[in-house]
């Protein structure tokens, strides 16, 4: 082969593999969202949680689980809801069994590693239950840290994960401040809440919304100044959780406690 | 077993923990590091010769070199190993999320990897040509001689020009590259530092120090990795051709082969003891800094550090993994016996400090009010405890002496002087 006949046959090769790869295309979700989405920019969807009026049954958590086919005996959960109990003489105590899925039904507190405590009810000076899911942050940490772009933002503010792309690299776990992300033992990549976004998408409550008996879980849309989830977040006082990250979470508690890590 | 949480099986938890969180970087992200250090460093060890002439370290240097390469190949199977979905690897490079400290993995894996290859190639040319020509020139061929025709002749990229002034250009590339490959190797293992530091929900992790001590701790490991498999690789020969010495009938003349060079490994050393004093000094700046500042965070991690892990911490990476050894290099009398244990210590204290960074950073829970302990799974009971266990490991240790054999064939370390670029 002449130095002339190998240049020619590069620049042919080069020239063929580049006109085959213009054909393809590398899609952005964001262009595609804003492709398909209908009501452009009218929905960004923020939860409520009341921890006035959760009583710790773990309904929510079995219907997570349940609507979601998060394995029942597998030790993670999209949500939980967690017990704190401060005594009098200045003790702290939170546990969350088994992700509260089998609510709490006695006074005994969940110390790990097989140990419990009971704690009288005439020695608390308070106790609540706080539920917790992903807060759908505006800045979500976790679709910044995945490699491979298989974790995102969709328009009305929800993160999703592509179970068909996720390399379960797990960096997104590590870089979530909230631990709300976890392997799914059966497909073997992260996994979180999505608000239900199968159902809410399609005009439903999340599993869990509908769930609770005591109305202490309320999703909403902040868009629709009508929505009264929206109105609440707006004229009352609410709070977040770990503000300190940065990553502007859509979880909005009334009734937050110090306490609550 | 389709219940058992990623992490779950080798995750202790102590009070409040969260019910998502576990251990899931697990031993193999310990390795991770570990290995690119061994990477870096080495690469740093070898270009103290080809870029600041230091004329002593010639032998070293290209040793070093060729170890860095074979180590190269071992730097991704700890997170192969690691993946949860170890077949979709390629999509890091299909569509990178460039927002990911990860997402560059493979630009930067790959440049570094370049510039070694490239370097290797500079140096390896003359001999590759002669292998070639000593192959094609064979009268009657066997089918392996034919192979390695087709190799070597692949190998030297169709470049025969053996002239003096071809020669001394390849110097000049030869001192390019190492010049450029410094940068990138420490970038390449400053940016593994990166995806850690820049982790903000742990607060172990989170300091802009940490790409710092990542890349001063990886030249130290891999100086400390180059002098001990030097000294080693140099007795092993020894031994070897004494055997056959003592085989071989009177009148045939076996070449006596040396032990490696006192000074050689003391000039080494010194420069180990340059960066150990640079990491050590880091790493406690870092201890001390968030002693002092006592953030939110302090409570728990002091409770990690001077506690549960005092003794991964305090005796095993900062006693024998720092002291120990500055013991050993520093004290009068120094000695081969005494290189040998302690870049054996160093080692050990750099694998300890990976240790103590990604278990260490996962032993606290994100509520700050309960602890997660780990157990190395030993025998391994399905493919996640082989992978990510004791198994794992001695697998991914001893991957880079299985490429270095291999590498050693092609690039020999030990050639007759005038074989390679600057030997003459």
């Amino acid at each position: 082969m002449t130095r002339r006949d190998f240049l020619k046959n590069s620049a042919l090769g080069v020239g063929g593999a580049t006109a085959a790869m213009l054909g393809l295309q590398i899609v952005n979700p964001k262009e595609l969202f804003a492709a398909v989405a209908e009501e452009k920019g009218k929905t960004r969807w923020a939860f409520l949680v009341d921890t006035y009026k959760c009583v710790g049954c773990g309904m929510c958590v079995k219907a997570c689980k349940t609507e979601n086919e998060i394995p029942w005996e597998a030790n993670a959960s999209r949500t939980w809801v967690e017990r704190y109990v401060i005594t009098k003489d200045g003790k702290r105590y939170a546990d969350s069994p088994k992700a509260a899925r089998d609510g709490f039904t006695n006074s005994k507190i969940d110390l790990g590693e097989g140990h419990e405590v009971e704690v009288k009810a005439e020695d608390i000076d308070k106790a609540f239950f706080v539920p917790k899911l992903c807060n759908q942050c505006e800045d979500p940490a976790c679709v910044q840290a995945c490699p491979v772009g298989a974790t995102y933002q969709v328009p009305d503010g929800v993160v999703l994960i592509d179970r068909k792309w996720c390399i379960g690299c797990g960096y997104c776990i590590m870089a979530c401040p909230y631990g709300v992300r976890f392997f799914n033992p059966v497909t073997h990549t992260a996994e979180k809440c999505t608000f239900c976004y199968h159902r809410i998408s399609q005009g439903l409550m999340p599993a869990c919304v509908d769930a609770c008996a005591f109305g202490a879980r309320k999703i909403g849309n902040l868009k629709d100044p009508e929505d009264p989830v929206t109105k609440i977040i707006k004229t009352e006082r609410v709070g977040v959780l770990k503000s300190d990250f940065g990553t502007k979470p859509q979880v909005f508690y009334i009734g937050l406690d110090e306490e609550v890590k | 077993m389709e219940t058992l949480i990623h992490g779950e099986f080798w995750t202790l938890k102590e009070l409040f923990v969260l019910p998502n969180e576990y251990i899931v970087w697990s031993i193999q992200i310990v390795m991770y590091p570990f290995m690119t250090g061994l990477v870096a460093g080495a690469f740093v060890l070898s270009s103290l010769y080809h870029v600041f002439g230091v004329k002593q370290l010639k032998d070293i240097a290209r040793f070093a070199l060729v170890f860095s390469f074979s180590l190269l190949f071992a730097a991704p199977i700890p997170l192969l190993l690691h993946l949860q979905q170890p077949f979709r690897a390629l999509n890091v490079i299909l569509t990178p999320h460039f927002t990911s400290a990860i997402a560059a993995f493979s630009v930067v894996f790959f440049t570094y990897a370049a510039i070694v290859a490239g370097e290797l190639w500079f140096l390896y040319r003359k001999h590759l040509i002669e292998t070639y020509q000593m192959y094609k020139g064979k009268e009657k061929k066997s089918l392996w001689d034919s192979l390695m025709v087709i190799l070597f002749g692949a190998l030297t990229l169709g470049a025969m020009d053996l002239s003096e002034k071809a020669l001394h250009k390849d110097e000049k590339a030869i001192k390019f590259l190492a010049a450029l490959g410094i940068p990138v190797a420490a970038f390449l293992h400053g940016y593994v530092g990166f995806i850690f530091g820049s982790v903000k929900a742990n607060a172990l992790w989170m300091t802009p120090l940490m790409p710092v001590i990542f890349i001063v701790s990886a030249i130290v490991s891999g100086v400390a990795l180059c002098v001990l498999t030097y000294i080693i690789t140099l007795e092993i020969r020894k031994f070897l051709a004494a055997g056959k010495a003592k085989r071989a009938e009177a009148h045939v003349k076996i070449p006596q082969i040396d032990s490696a060079d006192l000074s050689v490994i003391q000039l080494s050393v010194r420069y180990l003891v340059i960066f150990l004093v640079f990491a050590i000094s880091l790493e406690l700046l870092d201890l001390i800094f968030r002693g002092y500042t006592a953030v939110k965070s302090w409570d728990i991690l002091r409770s990690v550090i001077y506690k549960n892990d005092f003794v991964p911490v305090f005796v095993l990476q900062y006693g024998i993994g720092d002291a120990l050894p500055l013991l050993l290099f520093l004290l009068p009398g120094f000695s081969m016996r005494r290189a040998l244990i302690g870049t054996i210590c160093v080692l050990f204290g750099v694998f300890m400090m990976r240790w103590n960074v990604v278990i260490g950073g996962q032993a606290f829970s994100l509520t700050f009010a309960g602890f997660m302990h780990y157990q190395l799974p030993i025998i391994p009971h399905d493919i996640e405890t082989l992978k990510e266990g004791l198994m794992g490991i001695i697998g991914v240790f001893i991957a880079p002496f299985c490429f270095f054999w291999v590498v050693n064939k092609i690039f020999p370390v030990f050639v007759k002087k005038a074989a390679v670029a600057g030997g003459s």
